[in-house]
């Protein structure tokens, strides 16, 4: 966060909250938007996230549904193409897959398939991640599989400004847009503008510059990438970090920057190793920049496990702070 | 098994000082590797072995002035070489089969099937040197920069070679030789080489002379043009340009490529052009630059480049000392306009360019500035006669007015 | 890399491919091809030494630039942005 000082005219605010007033200023601003999900009307939200909307714009602009991902994901589609700005909420990715169909088959074709004669502008958020031990089915992270699909576009918010800004955006897209709220990121705290609105969601961020090693990140592994930076930099190594922020279509040019001054890259990825979003953005780097890398690129991804139930395990099997530290000090050959 | 000897480096050399051996006992050699440094009056001679195989042993101290023709090392030749170790490795008691060796008659092995004997180990060839690890930075830099990889300590990981590693050893200072070793050229002694071929060639073959002059504009457009998208290294100078000529009209003009000896021409298919190189100081070499008829302006360039650098440093090899089969000489753009030199025997003849001046010069009627440079022949008239020179000159004439297809 | 710099990077490149002279002794203001004793391939030597070196591009238009010692530190300045003005 760049704003560390309290400056008139921020905020003490959370994650959580900023979501929050992202969703509260979308459906004042547009009559056309509403919120839909599971619990997301009287219980709040599984994460507190749609806490008290209901009461503030009553059940017609925020919506529970059945436990049926595919059907009311459908209901969102349908409503999209009608003229509707629907926010479908569904609870962790996991759970996302009940609604695959309707979103790679449905959201994701349509526009193709009519001709374009329709579109569905439709915005889909999930909690993704682990961290919260509830165990191998509430905690994968599966938005690299998301990131494969064409005809929609997949953000990662990893900070108060976007978690805040990215919706609003999401929401004039002419097409579906999934964002992807990592489980561990609500609680984070922080300043933020007191009129912090809208951001783009097409460019990557570098969230701290520096010149030896690029550590390439989204998501939840942003704070655990900036840790990381923090204690290379006490051992000398600037590391340059970049939050990719949009995980589909991906902001190459930022990227490319980056790996062409440090001429190293490490990519954090909580999502398992073989055909990752590592790999992706691995192998843009291979075709894009070959001759400026001075090392083999690095990937700190999950293990390739389900996500364990135990503290201790599930800690052990997603990318930490030592493990970054460690893949960059290899990148520069000093593992 | 046979002996590394002394080479001779022209008729007039009766001996010569061994002052460095670039090889030691058991590495391995292969035909054309520089395997010594031998002092002569022409200066300091890198000289090539004509075997393939294992040096086995030195028979010379460093230092010692020895006659040609004296053993200088001992090489195992392939066959016998790879043989050996194998044979060694074996126990005497067990039954091996040999592996087939060249050397060795075949074995009198039944057709009957074998009993189960190992295979022939490969581990006799000599190990393959590690390839160097280099990032894909640091090798592109290291190409724009020409540096050569081999001089660079890696810093990355598993040691290798990164893109700051090549920037450094870029920015070191030039190394004014490229070995410690400085071998000194004696001027004096080469002062009394020149002196002794160049009487014997005036003292022996009846020169005749011709001049021609040329437009050689096209090739300076060309260049400007050529060199503007080059990184210095690899910019070419007209010297490449006239060389080149030279080469591909002494390949269509056998009378001027090859050795006058013992009262019988005998000309060269091959074209080795002898490049006239001043040294600093007063003196001149002209050692071969081998195939230039074969060779692509860049790589002409480049190999020029490289003789002129190592002549004037003193590192001549051997089989560039007697190989030339015509010399050009030029005294480039401080010169005069006309040259004319003396042929180096047992050569034939040698082409001189002068300086490139701009002269008025009429084209198409019309008279307009044009860069002129006079082409001269100096040939031996025992072989030639003033014709095939005029031809052979004016073929030169005509090669330079189409740069791009030299 | 300052001015003194320059100007030891460039008479050593100099002095490499023309060792017996005294740089310092050397006209700044004078063709060096006639004051050092140097042809075209000496020249193109020097060109790609201090290329190498400095990293900076020389194109070979700028030759007559660099022909007087002067001309040839004042030109290095200049490529790398520290000239006087």
């Amino acid at each position: 966060m760049q704003q560390e000082a309290l400056q008139q005219g921020t905020i003490d605010t959370s994650y959580r909250e900023a979501v929050r007033q992202a969703i509260r200023d979308a459906i004042m601003r547009d009559e056309r938007v509403f919120l839909m999900g599971e619990d997301v009307g009287r219980y709040g939200g599984c994460y507190a996230v749609s806490k008290g909307l209901l009461a503030e714009f009553g059940p017609e602009r925020i919506r529970d549904t059945p436990l049926s991902e595919s059907g009311f994901t459908g209901a969102g589609i349908g409503a999209a193409m009608a003229g509707l700005r629907p926010i479908v909420e569904l609870m962790t990715v996991n759970f996302s897959l009940l609604a695959l169909d309707q979103i790679l088959n449905t959201a994701a074709t349509v526009r193709h398939m009519s001709g374009n004669q329709f579109g569905v502008p439709l915005v889909i958020r999930m909690a993704t991640g682990a961290g919260r031990q509830l165990a191998a089915q509430h905690s994968h992270s599966l938005e690299g599989w998301y990131a494969h699909i064409p005809g929609i576009k997949v953000l990662a918010p990893a900070t108060l400004e976007d978690a805040r800004g990215m919706l609003w955006t999401a929401l004039q897209d002419p097409d579906p847009v999934l964002i992807f709220e990592n489980v561990m990121l609500y609680n984070i705290t922080g300043n933020l503008a007191a009129d912090a609105g809208p951001v783009n969601i097409d460019k990557a961020a570098v969230r701290r510059p520096g010149r030896d090693v690029s550590l390439i990140t989204y998501g939840g592994s942003l704070w655990k990438t900036l840790e990381a930076a923090t204690a290379l930099a006490a051992e000398g190594i600037e590391a340059e970090v970049i939050d990719l922020r949009s995980l589909r279509p991906l902001d190459d040019a930022t990227i490319m920057t980056s790996v062409t001054k440090t001429r190293r890259a490490v990519i954090i990825d909580e999502g398992w190793r073989s055909g990752s979003l590592a790999a992706e953005v691995a192998m843009r780097i291979v075709e894009q920049a070959f001759w400026e890398l001075d090392a083999p690129i690095g990937r700190v991804c999950s293990e390739e496990v389900p996500i364990p139930y135990p503290r201790h395990l599930e800690n052990a099997a997603i990318p930490q702070a030592p493990k970054i530290i460690a893949a960059a000090k290899a990148a520069l050959g000093r593992a | 098994m046979v002996d590394f000897r002394m080479p001779s480096l022209g008729a007039d050399m009766e001996a010569g000082t061994l002052v460095e051996w670039l090889v030691k006992p058991g590495d391995w050699v292969k035909r054309g590797d520089i395997v010594a440094v031998v002092e002569t009056q022409k200066g300091a001679i890198e000289i090539e072995t004509f075997e393939t195989g294992q040096v086995e042993g030195i028979l010379v101290e460093l230092n010692s002035k020895v006659p040609v023709g004296t053993p200088l090392a001992r090489i195992r030749t392939e066959g016998e070489a790879k043989a050996a170790p194998v044979a060694a490795l074996s126990p005497a008691a067990a039954p091996v089969i040999s592996p087939p060796a060249p050397a060795a008659a075949p074995p009198a092995i039944p057709p009957a099937p074998a009993p189960v004997a190992p295979p022939p180990s490969p581990a006799v060839a000599p190990a393959a040197p590690a390839r160097t690890r280099i990032s894909p930075a640091a090798r592109r830099l290291a190409e724009a920069r020409s540096v050569d990889p081999a001089t660079v300590t890696g810093s990355g990981p598993g040691g290798a070679i990164t893109y700051a590693d090549v920037a450094r050893r870029a920015a070191e200072p030039t190394p004014s030789s490229e070995r410690k070793r400085a071998p000194t050229l004696d001027l004096d002694a080469m002062r009394t080489a020149i002196a002794a071929a160049m009487a014997r060639s005036k003292r022996e073959i009846p020169h005749y002379y011709l001049a021609h002059q040329v437009d050689v504009t096209a090739c300076e457009h060309w260049l400007s043009q050529k060199n503007a998208a080059l990184p210095p290294d690899n910019r070419l100078l007209i010297g490449a340009l006239t060389l080149k000529a030279t080469a591909l009209a002494a390949h269509s003009f056998p009378a001027f490529n090859g050795f006058y000896r013992d009262n019988k021409y005998e000309p060269s298919e091959a074209v080795h052009v002898g490049v006239a190189i001043a040294i600093r100081g007063g003196g001149l070499a002209a050692p071969a630059l081998h195939d230039a008829d074969q060779l692509s302006l860049d790589d002409l360039m480049s190999r020029m480049r490289d003789l002129v650098q190592r002549t004037r440093a003193g590192r001549i090899r051997s089989s560039e000392i007697s190989d030339s089969t015509i010399t050009v000489t030029s005294l480039g753009e401080r010169g005069v306009e006309t040259l004319y030199g003396i042929i180096y025997p047992p050569q034939v003849a040698i082409v001189g360019f002068g300086k490139v001046l701009v002269r008025p010069w009429v084209v198409d009627g019309a008279i307009g500035p044009r860069s002129v440079i006079t082409i001269t022949l100096s040939a031996d008239h025992r072989v030639s006669d003033g014709h095939a020179g005029a031809l052979f000159l004016t073929e030169i004439g005509k090669l330079l007015q189409e740069p791009d297809k030299l | 890399m300052n001015d003194i710099d320059i100007r030891k990077v460039v008479q050593e490149e100099l002095n490499n491919i023309a060792p017996e002279v005294d740089m310092a002794g050397v006209d700044p203001k004078a063709d060096l091809r006639e004051a050092i004793d140097i042809d075209s391939m000496d020249f193109l030597n020097f060109i790609t030494a201090i290329h190498h070196r400095l990293g900076i591009d020389i194109p070979e238009i700028d030759y007559p630039k660099l022909i007087t010692l002067d001309g040839a530190i004042g030109y290095v300045e200049a490529k790398l942005g520290l000239g006087k003005t």
